[in-house]
């Protein structure tokens, strides 16, 4: 099935319109002292698939919760569709709700249970719609999650490192499945992500975010599905040249905090 | 605490061979046999405790002549009317307090200081603000109850996990229907932790409120007996009194059972 991608003409229309899905403007989040995020600039387009990489502590989790409107963004400039929806880590469902009701939580009319349940069967769950969520698989559970996300029809999907806790198989199961559902229903996604092999089987664009703004940026060229080819390799071995992880050499020199940006490859900086 | 140990856990017998649970009537079996001889021999006199036999003999005789049932009723609706206020006003004070800072900061003060207060030293002060009638009794449980209720649904409305709410919010779920979908259903083990608690107190300051002037009810027929030096009926009321709290606990399983159908340990079953 061929998959749209945002070389695609018919999805970049958007795009070449300037109708961005975000935008976010020298956007600065502190917590104390401490600025997570400093000066960020992010944009994404309508129907664009973006990865986002960072060590632990970088702000991933911090700029999704803004995009999400989890976390306040104040009065900077940060614009999001109103139609959006978040996957945590966890599924996070409720317990005391059986599995449609999880999905059809906050639906307002009267086919909510309707909508849920085509939800449901297109994350291959329908057999299990009227079960707790206490009887789901770790990856069911988060298939479930993802038709609640799906099932607003959102203009924007954000995922936070969604797969982080599943399996090996189950979560190559899980990329298929997020790409077929981003095929058919085209919202613009983020996902928040450690795990560099996923970023790139998954994104049209993966963003490096390191000091508190985007470091890098790699465009995803190649078709989908992606096998780990040279250059998949060639990608992956930039990328965590970007996270400082050299690899097939001598250790990395001890850096120090003049060292930054760390960059190894010609990065482009993003501006708006 | 003393109302922990007077609380039942459950206990199955799913798994457990019935040797093994026929094996452990023999002891009790024994002693109730040792007792019956003690009795008839004149071991044991009447008048320090009758035998399991003219116990039994005498229970048949009030439930048939429909004595214990009438008094059995009238404590029942204390301990029911004395729930019912308790639970109310406990659930309404959690409820302000664990959904609101300023809620919590009027209500939990003056209760935490409340609590410390053993409530059956009340009773003096109850009877002379409410006479020797039933107010006195009811108002005794409903305070009694008030407490186990309040502490934990407080507690299972702040415990209910943030992440879970978050997400719910996430999805557009705010005020009263936050509350109904995601909040209460999160703090229901821990109301009925406190309703568990709740009844065998209730139960507890029933057997005291009683003794003040009853005209009716267990305890009325326990004073009565003991005037009488009946032992007998003195026993069969103790029988009556653990058989409300075996119902009570029962009562609570019953609801858990059907409520927390969602939890892991019912799933399993």
């Amino acid at each position: 099935m061929p998959r749209p991608s945002i070389r695609d003409p018919s999805l970049s229309a958007g795009a070449r319109a300037g109708q961005a899905a975000v935008r976010v403007k020298n956007f600065t989040r502190r917590f104390g002292d401490n600025a997570v995020l400093d000066g960020l600039n992010l944009q994404i387009e309508q129907g664009e698939f973006v990865a986002l990489l960072g060590r632990s502590g970088s702000g991933k989790t911090t700029l999704l919760r803004t995009l999400a409107g989890l976390d306040p963004a104040g009065d900077q400039d940060v614009s999001v569709p109103a139609a959006r929806a978040v996957v945590f880590q966890e599924p996070r469902l409720l317990p005391w709700k059986r599995v449609w009701h999880n999905v059809a939580l906050g639906l307002q009319g009267n086919d909510a249970r309707r909508r849920a349940e085509a939800a449901l069967a297109e994350v291959g769950l329908a057999h299990r719609s009227d079960v707790w969520p206490g009887t789901l698989s770790g990856g069911e559970a988060q298939r479930a999650a993802l038709a609640r996300a799906l099932v607003r029809e959102p203009r924007l999907l954000l995922l936070d490192e969604p797969f982080a806790s599943l399996d090996a198989l189950t979560r190559l199961r899980m990329h298929d499945l997020v790409l077929n559902l981003w095929g058919t229903h085209a919202p613009a996604v983020l996902i928040v992500t450690h795990d560099v092999d996923e970023a790139i089987s998954l994104a049209d664009r993966v963003l490096v975010l390191e000091g508190g703004r985007i470091a890098a940026e790699e465009h995803i060229d190649l078709r989908r599905p992606r096998d780990v080819g040279a250059s998949f390799q060639s990608i992956r071995r930039r990328l965590l040249g970007h996270l400082g992880v050299e690899q097939g050499g001598a250790p990395p020199p001890p850096r120090t905090a003049q060292d930054s940006p760390l960059v190894t490859f010609p990065v482009r900086e993003i501006t708006p | 605490m003393t109302l922990v140990d007077t609380i039942r856990f459950p206990t199955t017998f799913t798994g457990v061979r019935w040797s093994r649970v026929g094996r452990r009537w023999i002891s009790p079996l024994l002693l109730l046999a040792l007792w019956e001889i003690g009795a008839r021999t004149g071991v044991i006199p009447t008048r320090v405790l009758a035998a399991p036999s003219a116990v039994a003999a005498t229970f048949w005789g009030m439930a048939a002549s429909g004595e214990l049932t009438t008094n059995l009723l009238v404590s029942g609706a204390r301990v029911a009317a004395g729930l019912l206020i308790g639970v109310l006003v406990g659930s309404l004070l959690a409820l302000t307090a664990g959904l609101s800072k300023v809620g919590e900061d009027a209500v939990d003060p003056p209760i935490q200081m409340l609590r410390t207060l053993p409530v059956l030293a009340l009773s003096p002060l109850f009877i002379v603000w409410f006479g020797i009638d039933e107010t006195p009794k009811v108002a005794l449980i409903a305070l009694a109850v008030t407490f186990p209720i309040y502490l934990n649904l407080f507690n299972g409305i702040r415990a209910v996990d943030p992440k879970l709410v978050e997400a719910a919010r996430s999805f557009g779920l705010r005020g009263w229907s936050l509350i109904r979908q995601v909040i209460l259903p999160g703090a229901l083990p821990s109301f009925l932790l406190g309703l568990r608690f709740a009844l065998a107190v209730a139960v507890l300051v029933l057997v005291v409120a009683e003794q003040i002037n009853a005209q009716a009810g267990l305890g009325y027929l326990i004073n009565n007996a003991r005037d009488f030096m009946r032992t007998d009926i003195i026993v069969v009321c103790l029988v009556i009194y653990a058989l409300l709290g075996l119902g009570a606990d029962g009562l609570v399983r019953a609801i858990e059972s059907r409520t927390l159908a969602w939890r892991p340990t019912f799933l399993k079953t």
